[in-house]
């Protein structure tokens, strides 16, 4: 035998036989002679083996096989967390100076997003349902279930949240585009108003993209609704942030950070709106991108942006939302394909569903989401992971044998 | 002393100095590397195996490789299931979040067959399991596995099924039954083929440990809601000489789900961040669990399946069984896989060059995009959504968006000139008009001038395309 080859057997079976021994010695040791001898004879010099050594034996099992199961102990890997994220209300009652039935508290993690182990969420995620103040396309999934209420904000809202189990609304004020309709922030108020009137749940208003027309409906919107802590989406980089941070605080609303996939963004556009705005003022979006069209991004910014925060990193401390809607670009959501993949019907609300979850897992506090099947569903884990535990692993015991 | 304070703690950070102080500094540029340094940093980013350096193989260099070795080991350790083109590696996890570096070796996912189906069923899915494919940004997207169940509790019966289930695929098998008398024939007609047997429990470990190494199989334990005995039994096997673990902490589709999340992170946390060997395991989740709900619509079985999966995908799971074999399930599992499995240290990019979309003539639109992944496949998608011919084309900027590409100069009025000659365009149109994304617009004069191309200022987003080419393109007047 060579040398080397002795040299990796006493490398591979020295400590571990002796960890072994020391470790379970309480344990019934079977054979334990004999393997000590054979042990011995491996650690013999090359010379006391015979030549030539043409054939490398490989060494016999050393190992003593335990008769019983060898108790080890668990202890759940629970770690601190310098940072906390900060606690955001959404939507003011009558005697916060709104009109809502009740206000929405999000945030106040600290520790990362379902690590139960070490402290439960704080506050379950809120789902905001998206209504439109003018016609879209829509995916046919989703049409079928809003289309006599398209054209019609209140009763969308309405049957947002009678039916479909909205938390909030999310009023979009698309039809203010120049490009569209142009609707005036006078007449953009007043819808906004109506919805507050059909619907005693907080609000979100979100404009049309065109920056400047943004600001004039936005800063109209905050006005009309003094008081109401409206979530204001969204306030980017490239507005006017004084101005758009001052109105936020004077009617005392609520600021959706937004920017796109960059957590320095993120913290810059923090950082600028801290002059005008507390902290609890303030939500981030780093931008959602659907299941198959960059959610690995998406992702993984968010998970970082929650990690940094808990772990210290002040400007990003902030309860993360997400624009869940976004699932629905991806093509497999709303395309007619070949049959073996399944109706769109199922396509489309499963796509928002998984998107949603997995981002769910990183901490998002508020989904923005479109589909009444996918916000069902969304709400139900919600439920489970903030409020459930508890099962009973022996009803899975047995899932080999079950019949299908 | 409590376990906890007894146990190493070990950061898997490991930076090039560790390793670099351990490779033979010799800088002989045998590995293909300038120096042992660079060397190093590759080993760190598992860009280059230890054994690419050939001084390191030598006698004397022994300890060190050792050494070496020991501090690269990922600390979820890598098991293989089955054998030859289509075998499978699970776990060899280096990081607890892909941004930490990236995750290595897909999420495996297995399709159910049982040993009572017909033998018409049996072979259709396990022919649709093995052919299964779905087309994603230039990949293809496949299942991995295949789950023989006794639910007939059957030896001779499970044999059989397993049998014909071995000799109609290659794909790699999981024999599923809780009793090893059961399981034996399975692992007879499947010798030399590395199944992943499941499962050794607390009741039946002895007889599964023997089965493991007798067949040489990777062994699964299960212990379900009980992370204490499924450390115990992890240990417990290890020390039987089962050297290939695959764990189920069990899979909880409903309530419970809360659970089976908590465990799942636990065990990674603690194999990641705290180098407990125990649980330094590949884990396996089955949401083929959502079925176990008696007297419901098969819609929400699979409905539910599918969520569970892919919240099992994100949170640690190495394998999958499920039940579904729907498209409508399986898609979005495959490709949440694919995303989460994506290096983040890498732009995605696709191969620049000439593409047709729809049937461009010789007055259709041609317009260029960046070939990072996301940037085209968006362009690609708003273009044929929208219904519109043309020619497409695109440009190398490294994989980086038209944006940044343009502020990082790997998009240049020279770089779009030069693929207008390389592509050929100049010979399938007519005409001599380029439509540039709205983000590239101050590249227009430049392209221009470079090019001897008119140049049409398209649209920021996307979407805009086909509206865009609707009023704008008319490729008659030059």
């Amino acid at each position: 035998m060579k040398e080397e080859d002795e040299k990796r057997v006493v490398l591979k079976f020295g400590p571990k036989l002796l960890e072994l021994l020391s470790k379970f010695g309480e344990i019934e040791l079977e054979d334990v002679d004999i393997e000590v001898e054979d042990l011995e004879i491996w650690l013999q010099p090359a010379a006391a083996v015979a030549a030539p050594p043409a054939v490398v034996v490989p060494p016999p099992p050393t190992i003593v096989k335990p008769t019983e199961i060898l108790e080890a102990e668990f202890v759940p890997p629970v770690w601190e967390y310098p940072g906390q994220i900060v606690e955001v209300n959404l939507g003011a009652t009558k005697g916060k100076g709104g009109t809502r039935s009740m206000s929405l508290t999000v945030g106040g993690e600290e520790v990362p997003a379902y690590y139960l182990f070490e402290k439960p969420t704080p506050h379950p995620p809120v789902i905001v349902f998206d209504v439109f103040d003018a016609k879209i396309p829509l995916a046919r999934a989703v049409r079928m279930h809003v289309q006599d209420v398209m054209g019609d904000p209140a009763a969308w809202a309405k049957l947002a949240v009678e039916k479909f189990g909205a938390d909030m609304i999310t009023l979009h004020l698309i039809s203010t585009d120049p490009l569209i309709n142009d609707t005036q922030p006078k007449e953009a108020a007043k819808t906004v108003e109506n919805v507050l009137q059909a619907v005693d749940v907080p609000l979100a208003v979100g404009g049309c993209g065109d920056k400047k027309k943004d600001m004039d409906v936005f800063e109209r919107v905050m006005e009309v609704a003094d008081g109401e802590r409206l979530l204001i989406n969204s306030v980017t980089l490239d507005m006017d942030i004084e101005r758009m941070g001052k109105a936020i605080k004077k009617h005392g609303h609520v600021a959706l950070a937004f920017t796109s996939m960059d957590m320095n963004q993120a913290r810059e556009l923090n950082r600028r709106l801290y002059d005008f705005l507390p902290r609890e003022q303030i939500i981030v979006d780093t931008t959602t991108a659907a299941l198959g069209y960059g959610l690995d991004y998406a992702f993984s910014i968010m998970e970082r942006t929650r990690l940094a925060g808990l772990m210290g990193d002040a400007q990003l401390q902030h309860p993360m939302a997400s624009g869940t809607t976004n699932a629905w670009a991806a093509r497999e959501a709303w395309m007619t394909m070949a049959p073996e993949w399944g109706p769109r019907e199922l396509r489309g609300p499963i796509w928002e569903t998984v998107t949603a979850l997995t981002l769910l897992l990183t901490g998002v506090d508020l989904f923005m989401m479109m589909h009444p099947a996918a916000v069902r569903t969304v709400k139900e884990v919600i439920g489970e992971l903030t409020g459930g535990g508890g099962g009973n692993p022996e009803k899975i015991a047995d899932w080999v044998t079950m019949k299908i | 002393m409590s376990e906890r304070e007894i146990r190493v703690r070990r950061t898997k950070e490991i930076s090039p100095i560790d390793v670099y102080k351990l490779l033979p500094k010799t800088n002989c540029k045998e590995c293909g590397e300038e120096n042992c340094m660079a060397f190093a940093a590759k080993l760190v980013n598992r860009e280059v195996k230890l054994e690419e350096c050939p001084p390191l193989l030598k006698k004397e260099n022994e300890e060190a490789y050792k050494k070496l070795w020991d501090l690269l080991k990922p600390p979820v350790k890598e098991v293989t299931i089955g054998v030859g083109d289509r075998a499978v590696k699970i776990g060899g996890k280096l990081v607890m979040y892909r941004h930490e570096l990236t995750y290595f070796n897909p999420t495996a996912i297995a399709i159910d067959v049982t040993d009572e189906m017909t033998d018409e069923e049996l072979l259709q899915r396990a022919k649709y399991t093995e052919d299964f494919r779905y087309g994603y940004i230039g990949q293809e997207l496949r299942l991995n596995m295949i789950a023989i169940r006794s639910t007939s509790n059957d030896p001779q019966r499970f044999g059989s099924t397993v049998k014909k289930v071995a000799e109609k695929t290659s794909l790699p098998l999981i024999l599923c039954s809780l009793d090893a008398k059961v399981l034996e024939p399975g692992l007879v007609a499947t010798a030399g083929r590395r199944p992943l047997i499941y499962a050794a429990t607390k009741d039946n470990w002895r007889e599964m440990a023997e089965l493991a190494l007798m067949y040489d199989c990777p062994l699964t334990v299960f212990a379900p809601g009980d992370l204490k005995l499924l450390r115990s039994l992890a240990g417990t096997l290890t020390e039987y000489g089962v050297e290939d673990l695959v764990l189920d902490p069990g899979t909880l589709p409903t309530e419970g789900l809360a659970d089976t999340i908590n465990s799942f992170t636990m065990i990674r946390r603690a194999a990641c961040k705290e180098g407990d060997e125990l649980l330094g395991f590949p884990l396996i989740g089955t949401p083929i669990t959502a079925w176990m709900e008696k007297g419901e619509a098969p819609e929400i079985a699979a409905w539910r399946e599918a969520y569970v999966a892919s919240m099992l995908i994100t949170r640690y799971a190495d394998a999958l069984i499920m039940h579904s074999a729907e498209g409508w399930v399986l898609l979005p599992t495959l490709i949440l896989r694919q995303n989460l499995y994506t290096d983040p240290r890498k732009p995605v990019a696709v191969e620049a060059g000439l593409r047709t979309l729809g049937k461009p003539d010789g007055n259709s639109p041609v317009m260029f995009t960046t070939n990072f992944a996301l940037t085209y496949y968006t362009v690609e998608s708003d273009i044929t959504s929208g219904g519109v011919d043309c020619y497409l084309i695109v440009v190398d900027t490294e994989g980086i968006s038209v944006e940044s590409s343009v502020a990082g100069r790997q998009l240049t009025a020279e770089k779009v000139a030069e693929a207008i000659k390389q592509t050929g365009i100049e010979g399938k149109v007519k005409h001599r008009k380029l439509i540039i994304p709205g983000r590239a617009a101050r590249l227009s004069g430049e392209i221009q001038e470079l090019s001897g191309w008119e140049v049409l200022v398209g649209p920021i987003d996307s979407s805009g395309i086909p509206k865009f080419i609707q009023e704008k393109w008319k490729p008659g007047e030059a």
